[in-house]
């Protein structure tokens, strides 16, 4: 079965989407593009904008779930100018790839999404962070800017406006932590990319000590949707009560069809393994599933038709994370995939604080004797130890790389057993 | 030394930017990609450009996965080993890679044409498992596929030399 660009559900971020190239201007604007810019301009304070956006309760996607006009009536009103946006597209969590998608899809919802957000705090400038492996993304994106900007959307007086907003690519040199948001401005700033801890809040003091936010580029692209169509609208796309809007999932692992698809948000995930991804290969059973990215817990079968929202999820122990879900099937070692992860963890520390710089191999180095046949039956309340420890650390990092351990801790402690009392690993 | 078109280009970047450090990883790139790495050289120069002192680059330098500090193939292989691609056998194509180059992981064929080198999730999960090379992406690797990538590369490479040449 080819992947479906059809669904059942409305398609809002991927109603431009085709199967081998990204949409035109002209296509987006066939959609209903850049409308909302004009009458935004020509109609809306930057106010009004922010109460439309919190009224349709648009929350962050890159994985935090803050309400987006909150960030941007966070910028004082007598804060410094200029103001600066920073778009996060350095999605590098596992499991993650629906911001190359997006851009691929449809980069000027991205576009406008960020022409729209800069209005809403009177932003001057903004900058696209794109991750070396996406190129591509990185090529199209600067394409489509000088495109939009020859439309007249972007560069100064904006359609006539007394808005003036422009945009470019920054490309990162590829390291997992850029895509925290201090980490971020660090990063534009050509300051190496370790995690500041607020206050102040980029916010206030961003980039270059000028009040700067940061949104994921899957939040920014809703922005152009909500102000045409209204926060009832949006609202109403959700399945879940107190959930907004649609959401991007990525499936992969063990399912027939790997892919991105767009669901409301608080859709079941039984209904995006299944009827999107295709489940999984015939003759495998699930065993479990990250659910958005691996810096999430490990989620079992009795929670397959979970609803896939922030709340939700939080309500059951989980976190939507980028809502990346990875499919794990029984005949997979679940003690070698936490290992991977955590070698992906520890490569990835930007090795700031200690806890995360020496608390990472730590536990890497015990999952690897375990998962080798050298594991200790001591070893498990030495891990859950570490685990806690490493919650100290100084950014989300460490506290999101012990997730897996913890949760494989809690649920699949068993198969640690079986490796350590067969001084092997079982599933090879 | 730079091509002086390279450093007009690079210098009116820089002229366009907030600050001329916002630019450290464009230059690299550029540098990177005219030396084939980044030599103690290129790295005083890159600083020079940026007004920066070159340790203040080498923080930079030294952070990012994809800057090179020692000297690299004409073609760099960014292997993904991320949870993905290692369930859908990054092993094995590693291996298969390494004895085909004849390369430890971190080696440079001896022709000098192939570096090979782990990177962590590249964002494409949905086509694992799969690489980088020169930054371009390869999807739904197999040996064979790998083989024909080689090969292709091979014989770029060499139409390229026998043009220079």
């Amino acid at each position: 079965m080819k992947k479906s660009m059809t669904s059942k559900y409305p398609q809002v971020l991927f109603q431009n989407r085709k199967p081998d190239r990204i949409a035109t201007l002209d296509e987006y604007r066939l959609s209903g593009g850049y409308k909302a810019l004009e009458e935004v301009l020509r109609k809306h304070s930057p106010k009004d904008v922010c109460r439309l956006v919190g009224e349709a309760d648009l929350r962050g996607r890159g994985g935090a779930g803050f309400p987006a006009a909150k960030k941007w009536l966070a910028v004082p009103d007598d804060g410094a100018f200029p103001r600066y946006l920073a778009a996060n597209a350095d999605e590098m969590e596992p499991g993650t790839f629906k911001d190359r998608v997006l851009i691929h899809a449809d980069p000027h919802s991205i576009i406008e999404g960020m022409i729209l957000a800069g209005y809403a705090f009177s932003g001057q400038k903004g900058f696209i962070f794109v991750r070396p492996s996406y190129e591509s993304s990185a090529a199209i994106l600067e394409r489509e800017l000088k495109i939009a900007r020859q439309a007249g959307f972007l560069g100064n007086n904006i359609l006539g406006s007394d808005f003036s907003f422009d945009i470019v690519v920054h490309r990162s040199g590829g390291r997992y932590i850029c895509g925290e948001g201090t980490a971020l401005l660090n990063a534009i700033m050509g300051k190496r990319p370790n995690p500041t801890k607020p206050p102040p809040y980029p916010t206030v003091k961003g980039l270059w000590g000028k009040p700067t936010v940061v949104n994921n580029v899957e939040t920014l692209a809703n922005i152009p949707h909500i102000l045409r169509n209204g926060s009832e609208w949006f609202k109403s796309l959700s399945q879940a009560p107190k959930a907004s809007g649609t959401k991007l999932f990525c499936v992969s692992g063990r399912v027939v069809n790997p892919g991105c698809f767009e669901l409301p948000m608080g859709a079941r995930l039984n209904e995006i393994i299944d009827d999107c991804a295709g489940g999984l290969p015939p003759g495998l059973q699930f065993k479990a599933c990250l659910p958005g990215g691996a810096s999430t817990r490990f989620l079992t079968p009795d929670l397959y038709d979970i609803r896939m929202d922030f709340d939700s999820m939080a309500a059951a122990g989980h976190r939507l994370g980028t809502a990346a879900i990875i499919v794990f099937d029984r005949d997979t070692c679940l003690v070698g995939a936490t290992l991977n992860m955590i070698e992906f963890f520890a490569r990835e520390s930007c090795g700031w604080c200690t806890p995360c710089r020496e608390g990472l191999p730590y536990v890497r180095d015990l999952l690897w004797r375990i998962e080798h046949g050298e594991g200790k039956e001591e070893y498990i309340p030495l891990l859950r130890d570490l685990c806690k420890y490493l919650w100290n650390s100084y950014c989300a990092l460490a506290p999101g790389a012990v997730s897996p351990v913890e949760s494989l801790l809690t649920y699949f402690e068993h198969e640690l057993h079986e490796h350590i009392s067969q001084k092997r690993c079982p599933y090879t | 030394m730079l091509p002086k078109e390279l450093e007009e280009s690079l210098s009116e970047a820089i002229a366009h930017a907030e600050d001329s450090r916002e630019k450290a990883i464009d230059v690299m790139f550029a540098l990177q990609e005219h030396y084939g790495y980044m030599s103690d050289h290129a790295m005083v120069e890159a600083a020079g450009l940026l007004g920066m002192t070159p340790l203040e680059l080498e923080e930079l330098a030294t952070f990012y996965n994809f800057i090179y500090r020692e000297p690299v193939g004409k073609y760099v292989i960014h292997i993904c080993d991320s949870t993905i691609c290692w369930m859908n056998g990054y092993q094995s194509l590693a291996d298969y890679l390494r004895s085909r180059l004849g390369i430890t992981m971190g080696g440079t064929s001896a022709d000098n044409l192939f570096t090979l080198l782990p990177v962590c999730c590249i964002g494409y999960c949905d086509r694992a498992p799969a690489m980088l090379i020169n930054r371009k992406v390869y999807g739904r690797l197999t040996p064979e596929k790998i083989d024909h990538i080689l090969q292709k590369l091979r014989a770029e490479a060499e139409a390229q030399a026998s043009q220079t040449g």
